[in-house]
């Protein structure tokens, strides 16, 4: 996976944090995730399809979760609210939404999808062309894991050469 | 919250009524917060393309926030079946994908302006004041 695709991310979530938690963020442990993702706690995940497919899930532990959407919603919320999951969702919509509106004018072009909960405990194994990486963004509310997984769609590649060369 | 110099209707000075569209209840319930500071009213909410469509019929309100990616029936397809029926309907599409095609086919297809999410206050605050023109009028009080 390459950087071009993951610093957009990267900007975005440090950008939406920062406004929503009113604090700035810094970006703690970056690793490549080669075993099956597994769930840390709240966790929302959006995929992407076009030039670039994949997903994106927004992974926080259930106190950070509270604490962030909380800061989000400038009032406290309680751990079994559903807003906590709900602003989750609209994390990951935002930081995915704002990302890709950068790629695009890279010119790659995709499709979002709504935000759904993650709620089973493990997602599947990454693969050669779908390998993970896992970015947590420190914040005074707590670690935010931002876990993606893209690749190029290789017949969309395929249909791009094939312009080039007429 | 901030709170802004509230925004009233020029032909009755009574607040200016908002239909708020979005899936997601956390980003409908911060857009509600913006408007009650403001000086708004909310008409009324709907969760999706086809029920903004329904609610805009039944609550006739002075502006519209709509979301773009949402589940039956997206933003933007939404607003131009309004916008048909109702060439008045001013639609303000708020969302997190914000590239110029998503933009210029929103406004092609009627809507009135285009915010980006996360959403600024302030920035809302004078994209209303834009769209609603002269049947809008910024009343003394609260100010910025």
């Amino acid at each position: 996976m390459k950087m071009e695709l993951i610093q957009p991310f990267i900007n975005a979530a440090d950008a939406v944090l920062a406004q929503g938690l009113q604090s700035p963020t810094s970006i703690g442990n970056l690793s490549m995730d080669e075993e099956a993702y597994r769930r840390k706690g709240v966790a929302a995940l959006i995929s992407v399809t076009g030039d670039i497919e994949g997903r994106i899930i927004f992974d926080l532990d259930p106190a950070t979760a509270v604490r962030v959407a909380s800061r989000f919603a400038a009032s406290e919320l309680p751990e079994s609210d559903d807003l906590v999951r709900e602003t989750v969702c609209e994390l990951a919509n935002q930081v995915t939404g704002n990302a890709i509106t950068a790629l695009n004018d890279q010119g790659f072009h995709f499709r979002v999808h709504p935000p759904v909960l993650h709620t089973s405990e493990h997602g599947s194994k990454s693969s050669e062309d779908t390998e993970a990486l896992v970015i947590c963004f420190e914040t005074a509310s707590g670690n935010v894991f931002m876990n993606i997984a893209l690749r190029y769609n290789r017949r969309r590649q395929g249909e791009l050469a094939a312009a080039a060369k007429h | 919250m901030e709170q802004f110099s509230p925004v009233k209707r020029s032909k009755d000075g009574q607040p200016v009524r908002y239909l708020v569209v979005d899936d997601s209840v956390f980003a409908r319930k911060n857009l509600a917060r913006m408007i009650e500071t403001f000086g708004g009213q909310l008409a009324g909410e709907a969760g999706d393309g086809m029920t903004a469509i329904t609610e805009y019929e039944r609550t006739h309100p002075d502006i519209v926030l709509m979301d773009i990616t949402m589940p039956q029936m997206e933003g933007i397809e939404a607003a131009e079946k309004i916008v048909r029926q109702h060439p008045e309907a001013r639609i303000v599409m708020v969302s997190s994908v914000g590239y110029q095609e998503n933009i210029v086919a929103a406004l092609q297809r009627g809507a009135r302006h285009f915010v980006q999410k996360p959403v600024k206050p302030e920035v809302l605050y004078e994209v209303i004041k834009y769209v609603l023109g002269e049947d809008g009028t910024v009343a003394a009080g609260a100010g910025a």
